[in-house]
C-alpha cells in the first residue's frame, strides 16, 4: 500500500471507504511511554460519540522495537472494552481489520506519534528575530521540538556554531534567511556553516539528514550546491517572501512530508504503521495544533491551550486568527520536574504551599520524582507540592510563550504621536489575557487532577486570565486523535470534541487593578436561567469567590459592574455585559487582583490566604 | 491495564550481561566474534572530526568576494601550519599588500566566492572504545561496535554521575550509616566504595583525594549535586560529567538505607574487580547507573539483564514514594479495583506487607520490583 504524503490528504481510506460515509475510527497517539487508543462510532441519531479507551506501554524501545506492537495491545483493550473485534489474525501477523462489518473491525484507522523524543529540529535564519524566528514558527507549528536556532547575529562564533550543530544530531534542518531578493551573502554563509558541520541525523546511520530551505528563493541554486551532495535537500517558499509578511505554510507541509518520507521511516516499525494508517501520521503537537486552531477559526474565539506534559510543556494559541506554538523543552512535572525548581526557583514554588516543609526535603522530593517520574502523590501534601510545581511550570511556560508569540519584527509602521507615547513597537506579544476567550488545559496534573477545583485554581494561578475567560480541560488526552481526524472528518472531530474530549470547569471573571484588601471591587449580577433565580454577589479585593454555574447550551447573561479603577474589559470603572459558560466547577470571581497579583509574602498571611482561596474553592478535602 | 508493568532496579548475582559499544559516528570495529576482550581493551576506533574556524579572508585581505579563491595559495583538501601563509591580497601598485595566514594547523575545507571566507579544519580527534567489562564479543556491527557479554553478577543504581571506570569493591560502611569524611581517610586508589544512607558533600570530597574511582551509597541530597557538577540538574540524563570518582546513588535522594540485597551482594564481592558507570537516562531508552562483576566462570543458569519480571504475589517491592519511601516490602495483594487514596487519586494498588508486619496500600506505580 502506497504511503501519504502529509499534503495530500486523501478522501477515502486505504480499503476503498470514503470518509465522508465513515462509521466507526479507531485513533492512536502512540506517545513516549504510552499508546492510548480511542474508539469512535456514529450513534443511531447520526452523531459520533467516543465509545472506548485503552491503552498500552509504546513499545519503540528494545526488547520489542516495533510501535505497531504497542499499538495492537492498545486496540486490544479497546475491543475488549467494547465487546468487537479489532485485531485480527492472519499468516502470524496481527492487522487493525478494516471496513467495518458485521464481525467486527473499522472503517478506518489513524494516529499520531510524539514517541522516541518527537520530531527533533534544529531551524537557522540571517537575523536572529527576524527569519530565524519565522523558521522556529513553522518547526514549532508543524509540531517539533526546536533543539537550537542559528542565525547570523545570535552572538555565537562561526566554529561554536559549527560545532553545536555537530554536537546535536537533529532529525531536520530548518534552513530560512534573507526576503526573496534580499541578501544572499548571509544566506550561503548560513549553508556554508551547516555543509562544514556535516550534520549527522539521530536515527540511521549512514542516510542523508534532511534540510529544508525556505529562505531566499534566488540563492536556491547556490544553497543546493553547496548542500545537495550532503544532505537530503527540499526547497520550498521563503518562509519570509517579504519584510511583511510571513508564508509557513510551505515549511509546514515539507517538514510534515520529511518526517513521514525520512525520519518515521528510521524509527522501530514506523514503515510498518505508516502502512496500516488511512491517513498521514502527525506528530503529537502538530495534531493538537491544528485542533486548537480549528477550534479558534470556528468559534471567532482567542483561545490558549496548554499540554503539561511529564518532559516539556507545549502551548499554544491563537489571537486575533494567529497561531503560534511554543515548547517548553525543560518544564514538565517527572522528567524535567527538577529544571521546574531550577527555573522558578524556590520561593515561587514554596509560596503555592499550603504547610511548612524544609527547604532540603522539598528539593529531595522534586528530585526523587525526576528521578521515579511515574510515581503517584499517595498524600494530600505530596498532591499540594504537585500542583505547586504546575502552577510555576504553566506561568513560566506562558512567560516564554508570549515572548515568542509577537507581531513580525522589523516591519515598517507608520507611527503618530500617541504610538510614541504607548512606547509600541514591532515585535509586541500577540498574547493580551483580557481578549482571550477560552483557555483548554490538557496533560495528567490537569486532565487528572482528583478534583476540577484543582486543575480550575492551577491555570487560574498560573495564566492570570483578566476580564471573562472560560475555563475547559481535555478529559483523556484525546486531542491528538481529534486532530488528525479532523484532518479526513472535520464533523466528526468536532462533535467528539465538544461532547467527550472537552470538560468545561467553568468561567473566571478577573478585574485588572490594585486595590486594597477588603475595598469594595465587583458587582456581578446574573440574570435567571431556568430554575435559578437572578443573583447578585459584592465582592471585595481580596476575595475568591466559587458560585455554582452549570455547562448548559444557553450561556447565562451577566452584568459586571467594576469599582472605580478596576477593569473587566470595558475600562476603568466601566460595566460590562457578557455571556459566561458554567462547568463542573461554576463561574469563579477572582478579586485577588491582576497586574500585580501578589501572594503574601510573609509566611502565615500565606497560609492564610491560601487557606481561604482553597476553602473558597472547595479544593481539597480538608476544606469539605 | 492489561499489559501493564512496574520497571524495577536490577540487583543479582547471576546474570547475562550484555555491553553494547557503539562508536559515536562511523570508524573500524579492531575485535571480531569470540574474542576474549578485558574491560580495558579497545574494541573499536574512529577519528572525531576536527573543529572548524570560519576566517574571513576578504575582508582580511580588503578584497570582494569573488577574488578570494584566486588569491589562495593553497586549495581546499591541502595541510597548512599555524601561522601559514594562506593568501596575499595584490595592494595598489604593488604596495599595501596584506596577507592572511592561518590561525590553526589543519587542512582547507573549503573557499567561498560568496561569503569570501576560508574554512579551516583542525586534524581529526581519535577516539577509541574500550570493552568497559571483561568478556566475550559475541556481535559486531561493522563500521558502529560490538557487543560484549560476560556472565556475573549487576546492582543498579537510580541515579549516577560520572562516566565507566573499574577498580576493586571495597566496602566501606554498613548500609544505614551516614558516610563521613574521616571514612575516607586513607588510601583508596582505584577503589569502588560501596555502603551507607547518605553520600554527604564532605564525604565525596574526601573520597576524591583517597583516589576512590567511584562511590557506591544510598542516597545522596539533590542540593549537593550543584556542588559536585557545578551546575544543578534539570533532567535526568547524566554520563559525560569529568568527576574523578564516579557516584552511583541505589535508591534516592535523601538520606536512604542502601537495600539490603544490594550492600549483600557487594559485600560477598568485597575485593573483586567491578566496572561502574554512572551514567543516567531516565527518559524513553532508560539507561540506569551500575556496578557489574564479570565472571567468565560463572555457568549458573541465569536471567538476561533486559528481561522486565511481572509484579506478582510475593514479589519484593521497593516502595519509591511517600509516605513509606524507601522501605522494602513484599506484595501480598493485587486488588483489581480501583482505590482511591488520601490525596483523592483514584488509582491501582497493591497491598505490601512491611518488615515491622504492617500491611499497606500502595499505587502499583509507587513500587520498584527488587529483580534477583
Amino acid at each position: 500500500m502506497a504511503t501519504h504524503h502529509a499534503s495530500e490528504t486523501p478522501t477515502v481510506s486505504k480499503t476503498g471507504h470514503p470518509f465522508s460515509e465513515i462509521r466507526s475510527v479507531l485513533a492512536t497517539d502512540c506517545g513516549s511511554t504510552t499508546t492510548k487508543a480511542i474508539l469512535i462510532e456514529k450513534q443511531t441519531d447520526g452523531t459520533f460519540r467516543l465509545t472506548a479507551r485503552g491503552e498500552a506501554p509504546t513499545t519503540v524501545e528494545a526488547p520489542f522495537e516495533d510501535v505497531t506492537r504497542g499499538v495492537f495491545n492498545a486496540s486490544v483493550e479497546v475491543a475488549e472494552l467494547c465487546g468487537r473485534t479489532i485485531v485480527g489474525h492472519k499468516d502470524g501477523e496481527e492487522f487493525i481489520m478494516r471496513p467495518q462489518t458485521e464481525e467486527g473491525g473499522v472503517d478506518i484507522y489513524i494516529s499520531t506519534s510524539s514517541a522516541g523524543g518527537g520530531l527533533q529540529m534544529v531551524v537557522a535564519g540571517v537575523v536572529r528575530s527576524m527569519t530565524a524566528e519565522s523558521a522556529e514558527r513553522a518547526a514549532l507549528g508543524a509540531g517539533a521540538i526546536v533543539m537550537d536556532t542559528f542565525a547570523i547575529n545570535d552572538g555565537r562564533q562561526p566554529h561554536e556554531k559549527i560545532e553545536r550543530i555537530r554536537q546535536l544530531r537533529p532529525d531536520m534542518i530548518l534552513l530560512a534567511g534573507g526576503i526573496d531578493g534580499g541578501t544572499e551573502k548571509h544566506v550561503v554563509q548560513l549553508a556554508e556553516m551547516l555543509a562544514a558541520a556535516n550534520p549527522r541525523p539521530r536515527l540511521g546511520i549512514g542516510f542523508n539528514l534532511p534540510v529544508v530551505f525556505a529562505g531566499n528563493s534566488q540563492v536556491r541554486g547556490r544553497v543546493d550546491e553547496i548542500l545537495g551532495k550532503k544532505v537530503s535537500l527540499q526547497s520550498v517558499g521563503n518562509v519570509r517572501p517579504t519584510l511583511e509578511e510571513e508564508d509557513l505554510h510551505p515549511a509546514r507541509e515539507s517538514i510534515h512530508d520529511l518526517f513521514l518520507e525520512h525520519v518515521m521511516q528510521q524509527a522501530p516499525g514506523y514503515a510498518k504503521l505508516m502502512d496500516m494508517t488511512d491517513a498521514p501520521i502527525m506528530p503529537t503537537p502538530g495534531a493538537v495544533g491544528l485542533l486548537i486552531e480549528q477550534l479558534a477559526k470556528a468559534t471567532h474565539q482567542n483561545v490558549l491551550g496548554v499540554d503539561i506534559g511529564g518532559a516539556t510543556t507545549d502551548v499554544f494559541s491563537v489571537f486575533s486568527e494567529k497561531f503560534n506554538r511554543t515548547v517548553s523543552a525543560n518544564l514538565g512535572m517527572s522528567y524535567s520536574v527538577s529544571n521546574v525548581l531550577a527555573e522558578a526557583g524556590l520561593p515561587n514554588i514554596l509560596r503555592w504551599v499550603l504547610f511548612d516543609i524544609e527547604e532540603e526535603d522539598l528539593r529531595n522530593r522534586i528530585g526523587n520524582k525526576m528521578i521515579r517520574p511515574t510515581t503517584i502523590p499517595v498524600t494530600l501534601q505530596e498532591l499540594q507540592i504537585e500542583q505547586a510545581i504546575a502552577r510555576e511550570a504553566l506561568r513560566l511556560s506562558l512567560v516564554q510563550h508570549k515572548a515568542f508569540a509577537v507581531e513580525l519584527r522589523g516591519v515598517q509602521q507608520e507611527r503618530t504621536i500617541a504610538d510614541a507615547f504607548r512606547q509600541s513597537a514591532s515585535g509586541r506579544t500577540l498574547v493580551d489575557m483580557m481578549k482571550l476567550d477560552l483557555i483548554i488545559g490538557s496533560g495528567g496534573v490537569l486532565s487528572h487532577a482528583p478534583r476540577r477545583q484543582q486543575s480550575m485554581r492551577m491555570m487560574i494561578d498560573a495564566f492570570l486570565p483578566e476580564g471573562v475567560t472560560a475555563l475547559a480541560v481535555d478529559s483523556i488526552f484525546m486531542m491528538p486523535h481529534l486532530g488528525v481526524l479532523s484532518s479526513v472528518h472535520a464533523e466528526a472531530a468536532t462533535e467528539v470534541f465538544e461532547r467527550d474530549c472537552l470538560v468545561w470547569l467553568g468561567t473566571c471573571i478577573a478585574p485588572i487593578g490594585p486595590g486594597t484588601q477588603g475595598a469594595p471591587c465587583l458587582l456581578v449580577k446574573l440574570e435567571a436561567q431556568g430554575d435559578r433565580p437572578a443573583q447578585e454577589h459584592s465582592c471585595k479585593f481580596g476575595d475568591l469567590i466559587l458560585l455554582p454555574l452549570e455547562h448548559s447550551e444557553k450561556r447565562t447573561r451577566a452584568t459586571l459592574m467594576p469599582a472605580k479603577g478596576f477593569d473587566v474589559g470595558a475600562g476603568p470603572g466601566k460595566s460590562r455585559e457578557v455571556e459566561v459558560t458554567g462547568g463542573v466547577v461554576g463561574l469563579v470571581i477572582d478579586c485577588r487582583g491582576r497586574q500585580p497579583f501578589t501572594v503574601p509574602a510573609e509566611r502565615s498571611a500565606r497560609v492564610e490566604a491560601l487557606s481561604r482561596w482553597g476553602r473558597a474553592m472547595d479544593e481539597y478535602p480538608e476544606h469539605a | 491495564m492489561g499489559a501493564a508493568y512496574t520497571p524495577g532496579l536490577k540487583v543479582s548475582e547471576h546474570v547475562l550481561i550484555q555491553k553494547h559499544r557503539q562508536l559515536p559516528l562511523r570508524g573500524e570495529v579492531v575485535v571480531k566474534v569470540g574474542d576474549r576482550v578485558g574491560s580495558r581493551d579497545i574494541v573499536a576506533r574512529t577519528d572525531l572530526p576536527g573543529k572548524v574556524y570560519a576566517v574571513n579572508a576578504a575582508g582580511i585581505l580588503g578584497v570582494l568576494e569573488t577574488d578570494v579563491p584566486s588569491l589562495m595559495q593553497k586549495k581546499v583538501g591541502d595541510a597548512v601550519k599555524h601561522e601559514e601563509l594562506l593568501a596575499i591580497s595584490p595592494g595598489i601598485f604593488g604596495f599595501f599588500k596584506s596577507k592572511l595566514s592561518s590561525p590553526i594547523e589543519g587542512t582547507i575545507d573549503a573557499i567561498s566566492d560568496r561569503t569570501g571566507r576560508v574554512m579551516l579544519r583542525e586534524a581529526p580527534t581519535p577516539i577509541v572504545m574500550h570493552a568497559y567489562i571483561d568478556g566475550l564479543v559475541t556481535e559486531i556491527h561493522p563500521g558502529e561496535g560490538c557487543t560484549v557479554e560476560a556472565h556475573g553478577a549487576m546492582c543498579q543504581g537510580i541515579f549516577g554521575l560520572g562516566g565507566e571506570v573499574e577498580g576493586a569493591i571495597e566496602i566501606i560502611g554498613a548500609p544505614d550509616v551516614e558516610l563521613t569524611a574521616s571514612m575516607f581517610e586513607r588510601d583508596l586508589t582505584g577503589k569502588v566504595c560501596v555502603g551507607g544512607r547518605l553520600l554527604t558533600l564532605p564525604a565525596y570530597e574526601a573520597a576524591k583525594k583517597s583516589g576512590a574511582v567511584a562511590v557506591i551509597a544510598g542516597g545522596i541530597h539533590y542540593r549537593d549535586i550543584k556542588e559536585i557538577v557545578g551546575h544543578e540538574i534539570g533532567v535526568a540524563i547524566t554520563g559525560s560529567e569529568k568527576l574523578p570518582t564516579t557516584i552511583v546513588v541505589t535508591e534516592g535522594f535523601g538520606a536512604i538505607d542502601m537495600a539490603r540485597a544490594t550492600f549483600e551482594l557487594a559485600t560477598k564481592l568485597n575485593g573483586r574487580k567491578a566496572s561502574v558507570n554512572g551514567a543516567t537516562q531516565i527518559r524513553a531508552g532508560v539507561i540506569r547507573p551500575e556496578l557489574v562483576v564479570p565472571d567468565l566462570d560463572d555457568k549458573k543458569e541465569m536471567s538476561r539483564a533486559a528481561e522486565v519480571p511481572s509484579l506478582e504475589i510475593g514479589s519484593p517491592v521497593r516502595i519509591i514514594r511517600a509516605p513509606y519511601f524507601g522501605i522494602i516490602g513484599k506484595v501480598v495483594e493485587l486488588p483489581i479495583q480501583l482505590t482511591e487514596l488520601e490525596s483523592g487519586t483514584i488509582v491501582r494498588v497493591l497491598i505490601a506487607e512491611l518488615p515491622d508486619g504492617r500491611r499497606v496500600t500502595v499505587p502499583r506505580a509507587n513500587v520498584e520490583i527488587i529483580e534477583r
